[in-house]
C-alpha cells in the first residue's frame, strides 16, 4: 500500500521518539511556538507567520510526557482512519479520546490544539488528517454561482442569490477546488460581515444587488473554511474584502485574523490570509463622528485592547489611532447602533460613505 | 445624671424599661418579622443553656414553630434544665431586668433578664395573647401551668391561670409564646441558629420541628456536661462611676473602704492606703454620706495606683474537645480533610474586663473550594447571626493576609476564599457589643489582635497541611511518570513502528534518579491493607531503613521499621502492614528512612534525630 504524506511525516515523529528513549535520551518534541510573540510579518507574501522562537516539550515533566503519548495516540488515530478511509469531526475526536486513559484529553480546545501542532510538526493540514471542523453556518449572498460536490460525488450547480433563501449559500467546511468549484462571478467586491442581524439588514435592503456586492455571513470569529474562501475569491477573482464589524476589540481581532492571519493558524496564513482586507468600521471614530450609541468597555475589554497595542499585526499608524481612542473615550458600539438613524442609514449613508473614502470603491 | 438623688431607683428604672421596650423594641433586637421570631427563640435557647450549665445537666432543647395564622406563630422551646420554682415565675418571666446578677460578673449567654420577659411582651403586643409556661423542679412531684401576660405599666407579670399538672418529666420548662412572626430559612434562619449551637454545644441534643412540621435532630456527641464560669466582683477599672456609686449605696451600714473591699475584685488594704497616701481620699465615709463628685475622686485615684488585673480563671471556654467534635458534627457531612487543632489564646483584658478567644478551622474535603471561607462566630457560646459586617471577629480576618497561609484573598484584604470553616469564639465577662441585641462584638483594637492572633496559630496549622499535601501530589506526580506514562510512550512508539519494546530503564534514571517510597491501601470494614512499594529508579544498589507511622498512631512505639538491603537498580521490594480503623479519606502514611543520602530518596524523610524522644514529649502535653 502507498503511504500516504501524513504517514510519512508521522513515521519521522513516531521514530524520533522511539530512537531517543533506546539511547537513552529523554524524548522531546520541538516546534515553532504558536503565540503571538513569535508572529513575523512574511514580507514576501504579506502574512504574518511564526518566527523562530521554538517550544520544547520534554517527557521529563508529567505535562510534557503527557503531550507526547497523547500525539502517540492521535496519530494512532489518525492512520486507523487513513487505512479504513473515514473521517471525524474534531469534536468527534475529542470523545473518542475518552478511551485513551493517561492520555485523554481534558477539554476540546486542547485536542484542536494539537490538531494544529500536528500540522505545525507536520507541515500539512488537518484535511490530510481526515479531520474537520463542525459546520458553522457562515453564509454567502450574492450573484456568485459555484458547484458544490454532494456527498452522492456529483457536482451541483448553485446560484448564492437565485438558488438559496434569504440566509443565504451556507459554506461547507471544505472550499478547496476538489470540493468547490467557483463559476461566474458577477460582483465588485466583497463586504464581509460579523453578525447575523447586520447580514440580514443587508440582505432585506438588498445591499447585494444594489452595490454589486457579495455579501459574506463571518457568523463572528470566521471558521477556516469562510476565511479561506475569503482568500480564494481575492485571489482568483480579483474582488477586494471589506470588513464591516462591530466597533470593539474582539471584533478587530476579527479582521486581524482575515487580513493578516490568526496567530493560532499562522503556520497556514498564506492559504487563508487577505492581506489587501480593509477595515470599514465601526471603528472609534465613527463612534464619535456618526454619535452611536455605545455601551462602556468592561475590565476584559480594556484589557483585550492594551494587548493588541502589543501585537505586532495591529502596529500600524490606522491601529494604533483607533485602539488609543477607544480606550480614551471608554466606550463601544454594535453594527446595529447604526439603526438610531433609521433602517435604510445604513446602507443609504453610511456603507457608502465608508466605501468610498476607501481606495479602489466603484461606486 | 450627675448628683440628682434617687430614692427608689429600681422602681423607676423598671417601669420606664417595660414601656420603653414597647417604644423602642428594635433595640433589642425585635425589628423585622424574621428577626422578632429569631429573637424569641435565641432568649429562651440561650436561657435553657445557661440553666443546665449551671446545674451541669446534659441539655436536651425542643423547639417547636406552628402557623397559627398568616403571620401569627407559636414558638414552643423546652428544655429539661432545673426548672423554676413556683413563685419565682412571675418575677423571672414578668419583669424587666429580674435576675440580673447584681455586684458579681460572670460570662453567660443571657442578657442578664432582658431577653425572655422582652419575648413574652413582644408577643403580648402583636397578639394580644399571653404566653403559656410550664415548669417542674427535681424535687416537686407536679409540674406547674402558667398563662401570663405582662403588665407594662407596673413592670410585673399578670398571672391569668395557674395550676399543677402532672408531667412526666424530671424537671425543666416549657415556654410557649404566640407571636407575629415571619419564618424564614438560610444563613440567618433559627435552624441555622440551633446548628450553631450545636456546634458549641456538642453535650446538647436539639430538636427542631418547623412550621411545615418538618422534624430535624441534632444527636448529642459527647456525654460531658460543660463547666459553669465561675462568678467574679467586679474589677475597678471595668465600672463607670454611676456603676460604681449605685453599688455602693445599695447595702447600708458600712464604710467606702469595706465597701471597695468587699464587693470589688482586686481592691486590697494596700491599695486603699497608696490611695489615700497619695490623693488624700478618706475611706471612712459611710457609704450613706457618699457624695458623687467624690466617688469620682476614687475613680481617678484607682487609675493612678497599682492594681492588679482582675482574675483570669473565671471564664469558661469551649475547649479544643467541643470545638472538635462540635465541628465534626454539624460539617462532618462535608468530610473536610483537616481538622485544625484548635487555638485558645491565653486571658486579656478590655477596660478591666478578662476576656479570650477560641479559634478552629477545618479545611478542604467537600468544602466549597471557590467561594469565601465559611465564619461562624460565637460571644460567650452563643452564636452570631446577624451584623457580620460590624464584628470585631469579621474585622480581624478581613485586616488578614490570608495568602501566605495558602488562602485567595484579592489584594491581601477583606474575607478570604478557599474551602474553609473558621470558628471564632470569643468569651469573656461583659464583652462589648456594638448593641443591646448583642449581634457583633465592638471592633476594640486588643479583641482584634487578639482575634488575629488565635487566628494566625490556626492558619499555621492550615498551611502546614497545604503544604504537605502538594508535596505529596508532587512526589505523586513524578511517580505516575515513571511509572506508567514513559513505559507507555515507549510501547506506543514500538508498536507504531513495528518495532521492539525499548529499554526504557535510562531515561527512568535521567528523569528520577531516586529511590521511590510510596503506598497503596485497601479499605476493609474496619481497616487499610496497606502496601509500601519502594523502587529504585537510580543506577545503584541502596541499602537502608525505612520506617512507617501509620495514620492514627499516637505512640512512636508503635512506629513500623523494614529493612531494604541490596535493593538492584530497577528493582522494586514492598511491605505489607494493616491501619486498623477508618477515614473519610485515607490520610496516609509517614516514611521516614536511615542510613542513606537524603537526595537520593523521594517518599519519605529522614527520621529526624530525637524521633522517639520528641513523640513522646508532645504526648505529655496533649494529656496535661
Amino acid at each position: 500500500m502507498n503511504e500516504t504524506p501524513a504517514e510519512k511525516k508521522f513515521r519521522e515523529i513516531i521514530s524520533s521518539i522511539h530512537s531517543s528513549i533506546a539511547g537513552g535520551d529523554v524524548p522531546e518534541i520541538q516546534m515553532a511556538s504558536r503565540n503571538k510573540d513569535n508572529i513575523v510579518l512574511d514580507y514576501l507574501s504579506s502574512v504574518w507567520k511564526y518566527g523562530d522562537s521554538t517550544v520544547t516539550r520534554s517527557a521529563r515533566s508529567l505535562d510534557g510526557a503527557k503531550y507526547i503519548l497523547k500525539l502517540l495516540y492521535m496519530v494512532e488515530f489518525i492512520e486507523s482512519m487513513i487505512q479504513t478511509n473515514k473521517s471525524s469531526t474534531l469534536r468527534e475526536m475529542y470523545y473518542i479520546s475518552e478511551g485513551w486513559n493517561l492520555a485523554k484529553f481534558g477539554a476540546q480546545d486542547e485536542s484542536n490544539m494539537m490538531a494544529e501542532d500536528l500540522e505545525v510538526l507536520s507541515s500539512l493540514l488537518r484535511e490530510d488528517f481526515k479531520l474537520r471542523p463542525e459546520e458553522n453556518g457562515a453564509s454567502i449572498m450574492g450573484n456568485i454561482t459555484v458547484e458544490e460536490k454532494t456527498r452522492k460525488g456529483e457536482f451541483k450547480k448553485i446560484n448564492c442569490k437565485d438558488d438559496v433563501g434569504d440566509s443565504g449559500y451556507p459554506i461547507p467546511y471544505n472550499v478547496e477546488e476538489e470540493k468547490l468549484r467557483i463559476k461566474d462571478v458577477d460582483a465588485d467586491f466583497i463586504l464581509a460581515i460579523e453578525t447575523g442581524g447586520m447580514f440580514d439588514r443587508l440582505v432585506e435592503n438588498g445591499f447585494d444587488e444594489e452595490s454589486r456586492s457579495l455579501l459574506v455571513h463571518l457568523k463572528g470569529q470566521p471558521a477556516r473554511s469562510t476565511r479561506r474562501l475569503l482568500k480564494r475569491l481575492n485571489t482568483e477573482r480579483n474582488l477586494p474584502v471589506y470588513v464591516f464589524t462591530d466597533g470593539d476589540p474582539w471584533s478587530f481581532r476579527i479582521f486581524g485574523s482575515i487580513a493578516y492571519g490568526a496567530i493560532k493558524t499562522a503556520h497556514i496564513s498564506e492559504y487563508l490570509a487577505v492581506p489587501t482586507a480593509e477595515f470599514i468600521g465601526i471603528t472609534a471614530s465613527d463612534i464619535l463622528n456618526y454619535d452611536l450609541p455605545t455601551d462602556k468597555l468592561s475590565d476584559r475589554d480594556v484589557a483585550a485592547l492594551n494587548s493588541e497595542l502589543k501585537d505586532p499585526r495591529f502596529n500600524s499608524e490606522f491601529w494604533v489611532q483607533e485602539i488609543e481612542t477607544m480606550l480614551r473615550i471608554g466606550k463601544k458600539a454594535e453594527q446595529q447602533a447604526l439603526a438610531k438613524y433609521g433602517l435604510d442609514y445604513v446602507t443609504k449613508t453610511y456603507l457608502p460613505e465608508k466605501l468610498s473614502e476607501i481606495d479602489g470603491f466603484r461606486g | 445624671m450627675s448628683s440628682r438623688k434617687i430614692d427608689s431607683p429600681s422602681e423607676f428604672r423598671e417601669t420606664s424599661i417595660s414601656e420603653f421596650f414597647e417604644k423602642n423594641r428594635h433595640i433589642l433586637g425585635f425589628d423585622s418579622l424574621q428577626k422578632s421570631l429569631f429573637m424569641v427563640i435565641k432568649e429562651a435557647v440561650d436561657n435553657s443553656l445557661d440553666a443546665c450549665e449551671e446545674y451541669q445537666i446534659l441539655p436536651d432543647i425542643y423547639v417547636e414553630i406552628s402557623r397559627s395564622g398568616d403571620d401569627i406563630l407559636t414558638a414552643v422551646i423546652e428544655d429539661n434544665g432545673p426548672g423554676i420554682s413556683r413563685k419565682e415565675v412571675p418575677n423571672v418571666f414578668g419583669r424587666l431586668l429580674y435576675g440580673s446578677r447584681f455586684g458579681t460578673l460572670r460570662q453567660s449567654r443571657g442578657q442578664q433578664g432582658i431577653g425572655i420577659t422582652a419575648s413574652i411582651l413582644y408577643g403580648q403586643i402583636t397578639t394580644a395573647l399571653p404566653s403559656k409556661i410550664r415548669t417542674k423542679m427535681r424535687q416537686d412531684d407536679v409540674a406547674y401551668d402558667f398563662q401570663l401576660g405582662i403588665n407594662v405599666k407596673e413592670n410585673r407579670a399578670d398571672i391569668i391561670s395557674e395550676k399543677p399538672v402532672i408531667w412526666e418529666k424530671e424537671s425543666g420548662t416549657r415556654i410557649e409564646i404566640p407571636l407575629k412572626g415571619k419564618y424564614q430559612t438560610g444563613k440567618q434562619s433559627v435552624f441555622e441558629y440551633l446548628k450553631e449551637s450545636a456546634i458549641v454545644n456538642p453535650n446538647a441534643q436539639f430538636t427542631f420541628i418547623d412550621p411545615e412540621g418538618k422534624k430535624v435532630r441534632i444527636e448529642r456527641v459527647v456525654e460531658k456536661a460543660s463547666v459553669p464560669a465561675r462568678s467574679i466582683k467586679p474589677h475597678p477599672m471595668g465600672l463607670e462611676l454611676g456603676e460604681l456609686f449605685r453599688m455602693a449605696r445599695a447595702v447600708p451600714n458600712r464604710t467606702l473602704g469595706e465597701f471597695l473591699l468587699q464587693d470589688l475584685s482586686r481592691v486590697t488594704p494596700r491599695t486603699l492606703d497608696d490611695m489615700t497616701s497619695a490623693f488624700g481620699i478618706d475611706f471612712s465615709i459611710p457609704v450613706e454620706n457618699l457624695e458623687i463628685q467624690y466617688m469620682k475622686g476614687v475613680m481617678d485615684a484607682f487609675s493612678s495606683v497599682k492594681i492588679l488585673p482582675p482574675p483570669t480563671d473565671c471564664l469558661s471556654p469551649l475547649g479544643s474537645d467541643f470545638i472538635r467534635r462540635g465541628l465534626k458534627n454539624i460539617y462532618g457531612e462535608l468530610q473536610p480533610l483537616y481538622f485544625g487543632k484548635p487555638v485558645q489564646r491565653p486571658v486579656s483584658v478590655h477596660n478591666g474586663n478578662p476576656f479570650s478567644v477560641e479559634v478552629g478551622i477545618v479545611y478542604g474535603g467537600n468544602l466549597p473550594a471557590e467561594e469565601q471561607v465559611r465564619i461562624v462566630r460565637f460571644a460567650n457560646k452563643v452564636p452570631l447571626l446577624y451584623q457580620p459586617g460590624a464584628c470585631a471577629i469579621t474585622r480581624a480576618i478581613s485586616e488578614m493576609d490570608w495568602r501566605t497561609y495558602g488562602f485567595d484573598q484579592r489584594g491581601g484584604k477583606g474575607v478570604p476564599f478557599g474551602p474553609a470553616i473558621i470558628l471564632v469564639h470569643v468569651f469573656g465577662i461583659r464583652l462589648p457589643f456594638t448593641s443591646e441585641s448583642k449581634e457583633a462584638i465592638a471592633g476594640i483594637d486588643i479583641i482584634v489582635d487578639e482575634i488575629m492572633a488565635a487566628l494566625k496559630t490556626a492558619a499555621r496549622g492550615v498551611r502546614g497541611f497545604i503544604n504537605k499535601r502538594e508535596k505529596r501530589s508532587k512526589i505523586y506526580e513524578k511517580f505516575t511518570l515513571v511509572e506508567k506514562i514513559i513505559p507507555e510512550i515507549g510501547s506506543k512508539s514500538a508498536s507504531l513502528l513495528g518495532l521492539p519494546q525499548p529499554d526504557i530503564s535510562m531515561v527512568l534514571s535521567r528523569i528520577a534518579n531516586v529511590i521511590f517510597v510510596t503506598e497503596s491501601f485497601q479499605r476493609n470494614e474496619d481497616h487499610y491493607d496497606v502496601k509500601a512499594e519502594v523502587v529504585n529508579f537510580t543506577r545503584k544498589t541502596a541499602t537502608f531503613k525505612l520506617y512507617a507511622e501509620p495514620p492514627g498512631v499516637s505512640s512512636p512505639s508503635e512506629t513500623l521499621s523494614f529493612d531494604v538491603s541490596g535493593l538492584e537498580p530497577s528493582r522494586r521490594i514492598s511491605f505489607e502492614f494493616r491501619v486498623n480503623g477508618t477515614f473519610n479519606q485515607y490520610p496516609g502514611t509517614e516514611y521516614y528512612f536511615t542510613g542513606i543520602d537524603p537526595v537520593w530518596v523521594q517518599g519519605a524523610e529522614l527520621l529526624p534525630p530525637d524521633y522517639f524522644e520528641e513523640e513522646l514529649k508532645i504526648e505529655a502535653e496533649t494529656d496535661e
